[in-house]
C-alpha cells in the first residue's frame, strides 16, 4: 500500500482551554483532492492551523503524518519544507516586503533547509513569471508590499500563485474561493488544477459547491463540532448545498 | 538639547587655574615628549604634550597645533554630557592612548588566528577573503582594494589613525576635486581647512567635539570646486585595530556652488573585551545650490552577548546649508556600538535650503542607542524630513532623540517627521524624544510616531512558508525599514539588508 499523503489520527486540539477539534480521522493518499464543509465555526481553520503548526493551538491527543512522518514536533517552517502548504483564509499583510522578495525569500528558505541550493535569479524569474501568467498576477502587483492594499481576490490570487511556486506535495486550502468574483474562481480553480499530477494532493475547505464544480474532488468530508462527521463522493457537496448542515446536529451559526 | 556650552564664571576661573598648571607641564615632560615622538604608540594618557605629540607627528603647522591646544585647554573645563538615556562606567579618559601608527599593528599572523566570530561576520557580509584578511588585520596582507561595498567608489581607508589609502585620487584630481586625508589636507590645503573646520561644530560645541578638536588623528577631506558633480561614490572604511585606542576620526566635507557630492561612511571592527572610544566630528558645508549626501553603515563591535565590551560611539555631526537652496542628506544604518550617542544635524542657513534624516537604528542585546537629528531652520522657504526606524530587540535601549527649531527670520519652514519604532521581545524599550520649537507663525511642522510589534500572525505567516524564525523576523525587519533603505547608494543596499539579518541574530526564541 502507499503511504498516504496526510493521515490525521484521532486528532484532538485546544485553544485557551477550548477544545475545537474533537477527533480528527482523514486519510488524503497521494493525488486525491478531499473537500471539507461545515458550517461557521465547527472548527476548519483550526485544523488548518494546527497542521500548519500554529504555536497557540494545543494537540491535546492524536497524530499528524505527513507522507509517513509524525510532523507534531516539528516547527511552521520545517513543515513547509516538508512540503505543506497552507492558503489561508486571512492571509496576512507584510508592509515594506515586495511580494517577488517574499516569493524569492519563501523559495530559497525552503530549499536551504532541504539542503538544495539557492534559486539563480533567472529561474527564479522565469518561475515567478509563469506563476505570474497563469494566476494572472502581474509585475505591479508583484512589486507592492505582499497583501497590502490588495483587495480580497487578488490576496486569494497571490496565495495560489506561492503554492504553484513551493510545489508542496500537501496543499490546504482555507476558503480560497471566498471573495472571488466568477472570473476569478475561474483563474484560481485553472491554477490549482494544474497543480494537480497525480502524486500532489489538496485538502479543500469551501462553503460552496459551486467551487467543486471546478476543483472536482475525490471525497467530500462533512465537519461538525470539530470532528468529520460524514464522507461521500462529490455528489455529498451537492446534497448540502440543497439541505444545509441541519442534519448534523447543533444549532446553526 | 544642551549642546552649546556657555562658559560660567566658575568655568572661566577653572581654566585660568588649569593654564598655569599646564604650563608648568609643559617643562615637566618636555624630556618625555622627546622619547615619545619616537615610539608608534603613544602612553596612556591625556595631556598637551600628547596633543603636541600628535600634531608634530602629522607635521602639522603652527596654527594647527594652537588650534589643538586651545580646543584641549576648552575641553578641560567641560562637563561631560549627561542628558542621553544611556548608561555605562565613568570613562577613565587618562586610561586611553590617543595616538597609534600603523606600522605598531601588532596583527594576527594569518586568517587562522584570526576569531571565527569575526570571519564568519565577514562570510554572511559576503566580503571576499582577500578583504577579509585586510579587515581584521592580518600582517602583510596587504592593502584595502576597496570596501567590501563594490561599484565605483573611491575609498580613503582610515586604519586607526592614518590614512593608509587614498585611491582613485588622480581621476578625482582632474575635476579639481580633492579627496586625501585631513592630515594631508591640513599639509597641502591649509587655507581650506584654516577656512572651514571648525566653522560648522566650532572647537567648543560639546564634550566630544571638543575632545576630537584636540587630539583627533585622522579622517577625511573632501573638496568639491564650483560647477562640479563628483563622478563617483566617495568612501572611508574605518576601522578600529590598535587595542585600546581611542579613535577620533575628523572629516570635512566642502561642496562649492552648483555641487554634488555621494559620501558613504562604513565601519566594521574586531571582536574587543574592553570598551572603546569613539568620538568622530564630521563637518558638512554646502554652498548654493550644492548638494551633499552623507551615508553611514555603522557596525562597530556591541559587545558581547553579556554586554561586555564593545565600543562607545559618541559621534558629533553637522552639516551647514550655508548657501542658498543648498540641500544635505544624512542616511544612517546603526546596528554596531554598546552605545550610540549621535545626531546627525542640519543647519538650514541659507534661503530655500533643505535638510533630510534618514535614519535605520537597529539595537539588540544590551545595546543601548540614542540618537536622532536637529533641524534647524534658519533661512526662509527651508525645508526638513525626517525618517526614523528604531528596532529594538533582546534587552536594548533605542531612542529617538531629535529638535526641530524653526527661528524668527525662518519664514515658511517645512518640517516632515515620521518616527517608526520596532519592538521584538519584551525586554527592551523605544522611546520617541521630540524636541519641536518655531518662533515663525508661517512655520508648518508635522510630527507622525508610530511604536508596534512584530505580530504572531506575520510570524506564523512568514514560517507556514518555509522562514525559520530569525529568518522571518530579519524579513519583516527588512519591510519595515524599506522607506529609509532605499536612500542607501546601491552599493549600500544589499550588504546593509545582510547586516540587518546578521544585527537580529539571536533576537528570538
Ligand atoms: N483564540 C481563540 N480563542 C477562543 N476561541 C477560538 C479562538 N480561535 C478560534 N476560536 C473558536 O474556535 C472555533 C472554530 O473556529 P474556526 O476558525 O476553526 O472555524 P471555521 O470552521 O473555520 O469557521 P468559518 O467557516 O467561519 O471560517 C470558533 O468557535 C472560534 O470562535
Ligand atoms: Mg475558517
Amino acid at each position: 500500500m502507499t503511504t498516504p499523503v496526510l493521515e490525521i489520527r484521532n486528532l484532538h486540539a485546544r485553544i485557551e482551554e477550548r477544545e475545537i477539534l474533537k477527533g480528527v480521522n482523514l486519510v488524503i493518499p497521494p493525488g486525491e483532492v478531499h473537500a471539507i464543509m461545515g458550517r461557521n465555526g465547527s472548527g476548519k481553520s483550526t485544523l488548518s492551523y494546527v497542521l500548519a503548526g500554529r504555536e497557540d493551538y494545543e494537540v491535546t491527543e492524536g497524530e499528524i503524518l505527513l507522507n509517513g512522518e509524525n510532523i507534531l514536533e516539528m516547527e511552521p517552517d520545517e513543515r513547509a519544507a516538508a512540503g505543506l502548504f497552507l492558503a489561508f483564509q486571512y492571509p496576512i499583510e507584510i508592509p515594506g516586503v515586495s511580494t517577488m522578495t517574499f516569493l524569492k525569500a519563501a523559495m530559497n528558505a525552503q530549499r536551504k533547509a532541504r539542503g538544495e541550493s539557492e534559486l539563480s535569479t533567472p529561474d527564479f524569474m522565469r518561475a515567478v513569471k509563469e506563476a505570474g501568467a497563469q494566476l494572472k498576477v502581474d509585475s505591479d502587483m508583484l512589486k507592492r508590499p505582499l497583501n497590502v492594499g490588495f483587495s480580497g481576490g487578488e490576496k486569494k490570487r497571490a496565495e495560489i500563485m506561492q503554492m504553484a511556486l513551493l510545489k508542496p506535495s500537501l496543499a490546504v486550502l482555507d476558503e480560497t474561493d471566498s471573495g472571488l468574483d466568477i472570473d476569478a474562481l475561474q483563474v484560481v480553480s485553472k491554477g490549482v488544477n494544474a497543480l494537480r499530477d497525480g502524486k500532489r494532493s489538496m485538502l479543500v475547505i469551501t462553503h460552496y459547491q459551486r467551487l467543486l464544480n471546478h476543483i472536482v474532488p475525490d471525497v467530500v468530508h462533512v465537519f461538525a463540532d470539530g470532528r468529520i462527521v460524514e464522507s461521500g463522493d462529490k455528489d455529498l457537496a451537492l446534497k448540502l448545498e440543497a439541505e444545509g448542515y441541519a442534519n448534523y446536529g447543533g444549532e446553526a451559526a | 538639547m544642551a549642546d552649546y556650552d556657555i562658559p560660567t564664571l566658575k568655568e572661566e576661573i577653572d581654566r585660568e587655574t588649569v593654564d598655569q598648571v599646564l604650563a608648568l607641564d609643559v617643562d615637566k615632560y618636555k624630556y618625555g615628549f622627546e622619547t615619545l615622538i619616537e615610539s608608534d604608540v603613544a602612553p596612556p594618557g591625556l595631556n598637551e604634550d600628547i596633543v603636541r605629540l600628535i600634531s608634530a607627528k602629522k607635521d602639522e603647522p603652527e596654527w594647527m597645533l594652537e588650534w589643538r591646544l586651545e580646543a584641549f585647554r576648552r575641553w578641560q573645563t567641560m562637563d561631560e554630557p549627561t542628558w542621553a538615556k544611556v548608561h555605562y562606567p565613568k570613562i577613565d579618559f587618562q586610561a586611553i592612548s590617543y595616538y597609534a601608527a600603523p606600522k605598531a599593528f601588532k596583527g594576527p599572523k594569518s586568517l587562522d588566528e584570526v576569531d571565527p566570530e569575526l570571519l564568519k561576520t565577514y562570510a554572511k557580509l559576503g566580503i571576499p577573503l582577500k578583504e577579509q584578511a585586510i579587515l581584521a588585520g592580518v600582517e602583510g596582507a596587504g592593502e584595502p582594494t576597496g570596501t567590501p561595498f563594490s561599484g565605483n567608489v573611491a575609498v580613503d581607508a582610515v586604519f586607526d589613525s592614518v590614512s593608509v589609502v587614498t585611491t582613485f585620487r588622480a581621476e578625482l584630481a582632474k575635476q579639481g576635486i580633492i579627496f586625501c586625508s585631513i592630515s594631508e589636507a591640513i599639509r597641502e590645503h591649509p587655507e581650506l581647512v584654516k577656512q572651514y573646520l571648525g566653522s560648522v561644530v566650532p572647537v567648543t560645541d560639546n564634550y566630544y567635539a571638543t575632545l576630537n578638536s584636540a587630539v583627533f588623528t585622522d579622517g577625511s577631506f573632501v573638496f568639491i570646486p564650483k560647477g562640479v558633480r563628483c563622478p563617483m561614490e566617495l568612501s572611508t572604511y574605518f576601522r578600529i585595530n590598535e587595542k585600546n585606542t581611542g579613535q577620533f576620526e575628523r572629516t570635512l566635507i566642502i561642496a562649492e556652488d552648483d555641487t554634488y557630492v555621494s559620501y558613504l561612511e562604513g565601519c566594521t571592527a574586531p571582536t574587543r573585551d574592553e570598551n572603546q572610544l569613539h568620538a568622530a566630528v564630521v563637518e558638512l558645508v554646502a554652498l548654493d545650490n550644492a548638494e551633499i549626501k552623507y551615508s553611514t553603515v555603522q557596525n562597530w563591535y556591541p559587545g558581547d552577548k553579556d554586554g561586555k565590551g564593545g565600543i562607545y560611539n559618541f559621534v558629533t555631526k553637522r552639516g551647514d546649508c550655508r548657501g542658498t537652496n543648498s540641500k544635505i542628506s544624512w542616511t544612517q544604518v546603526e546596528t554596531g556600538s554598546a552605545i550610540t550617542w549621535k545626531y546627525p544635524s542640519c543647519i538650514l542657513r541659507g534661503d530655500g535650503s533643505r535638510g533630510e534624516f534618514y535614519s535605520i537604528a537597529i539595537s539588540n542585546g544590551y545595546q543601548q542607542v540614542d540618537s536622532g537629528t536637529k533641524m534647524i531652520h534658519l533661512g526662509k522657504n527651508t525645508s526638513s524630513r525626517i525618517i526614523s526606524k528604531g528596532i529594538a530587540a533582546g534587552l536594548s535601549d533605542n531612542t529617538y532623540r531629535g529638535q526641530v527649531s524653526a527661528h524668527a527670520r525662518a519664514k515658511n519652514a517645512r518640517n516632515f517627521t515620521q518616527c517608526d519604532s520596532l519592538l521584538i521581545g519584551d525586554k527592551c524599550g523605544a522611546h520617541t524624544v521630540p524636541y519641536i520649537e518655531s518662533r515663525n507663525g508661517t512655520a508648518v511642522f508635522e510630527h507622525e510616531a508610530t511604536t508596534s510589534k512584530i505580530s504572531d500572525d506575520q510570524l506564523f505567516y512568514c514560517q507556514a512558508r518555509g522562514l525559520n524564525e530569525e529568518e522571518a523576523v530579519a524579513l519583516i525587519v527588512n519591510g519595515f525599514v524599506r522607506d529609509v533603505l532605499q536612500h542607501l547608494p546601491m552599493e549600500f543596499m544589499v550588504e546593509t539588508q545582510k547586516l540587518i539579518s546578521i544585527s537580529l541574530e539571536g533576537s528570538v526564541g
